[in-house]
């Protein structure tokens, strides 16, 4: 089943909010990457592209790992899980349209009986 | 005598349904009580439609709403408060069954999004499918959603957490 809290959820969807972050992830949906090379690919400092990997690292889109002096960053593990998550969001969203959906269609089907009553007399 | 408070909603949950049928594909249902004919036409009617297809809960308000449902007519919807827009084509309008429009706004090669309207005992079950032109496509669609609507659903959560519908609490 779908499980996440929504506090996580505010970290992943405030970490793809940025530009870069979401390039990044792109990139990184290409290849792992080291934050130097990632650096040089977005024209950053290696200090502001750490931050941004350290974002989404917090929120679980993206895992590092140091071997030797290089640290690589690879797509997070809790992708499949925000998968899941946005499409409980947008199911969240048809259902409370289609909750006023439904409000409207009640609406029209009085008004029929009543127009259908007038006819009637 | 029913235990249930007075003060507590009953979460209507999972009325509505939405499967990735396949990586390209994404399908919402949900069943309607009303017929065909009336779901149809608060579907098709620009006053109806913009007045459910943007949910107040979700803190966004359509600025305006044109439709010219008709084959080859075109939509606009425009949103408050940074005017976004979502436009596109109908490319097959039958009457209380089936309706099919284009999603250009993110320009060529948008997905293309079917609803069908089947009645059964005065019920109308409706089916939404969203073909999209390739999985990166919905992926980004869906990353792409999430991301615009960052605010928008933190209030929608709100309003969950009210209703006490939230997820995975199992």
């Amino acid at each position: 089943m779908v499980q996440y809290s929504s506090g996580r959820l505010d970290a992943s969807f405030s970490a793809l909010s940025d530009v870069t972050r979401r390039g990044v992830l792109e990139q990184l949906g290409r290849a792992d990457a080291s934050i130097t090379d990632l650096a040089d690919k977005f024209h950053m400092t290696l200090t502001g592209m750490k931050k941004h990997v350290g974002v989404l690292e917090q929120a679980g889109l993206i895992t590092t790992e140091k071997v030797g002096r290089v640290r690589t960053c690879k797509l997070g593990l809790r992708q499949l899980d925000e998968e899941a998550a946005w499409i409980e969001r947008y199911r969240q969203l048809c259902d409370a349209r289609f909750d006023e959906l439904e409000k409207i269609v009640e609406e029209l089907k009085r008004k029929e009986k009543v127009d259908g009553r007038k006819k009637r007399e | 005598m029913d235990a249930r408070r007075e003060s507590e909603p009953t979460p209507m949950k999972n009325r509505t349904r939405v499967e990735r049928k396949s990586e390209r594909e994404l399908v919402v249902t949900r069943t309607i009580n009303g017929p065909a004919r009336i779901v149809f036409e608060a579907w098709t009617k620009p006053e109806l439609f913009r007045r459910w297809w943007v949910p107040k809960s979700i803190g966004m308000s359509l600025l305006s709403c044109e439709m010219d449902v008709r084959v080859g007519g075109k939509y606009r919807l425009e949103f408050e408060p940074d005017a976004v827009a979502f436009f596109g084509t109908y490319l097959e309008v039958t009457p209380h069954s089936r309706l099919v429009w284009t999603n250009e706004e993110g320009g060529e090669g948008g997905p293309i999004t079917t609803v069908t309207f089947e009645e059964k005992g005065g019920k109308t079950l409706l089916v939404m499918h969203e073909l999209h032109s390739s999985k990166e496509a919905l992926d980004a669609a869906g990353t792409g959603a999430a991301d615009a609507m960052v605010e928008t659903f933190a209030q929608l959560d709100e309003l969950l957490l009210t209703l006490g519908a939230s997820v995975g609490q199992s």
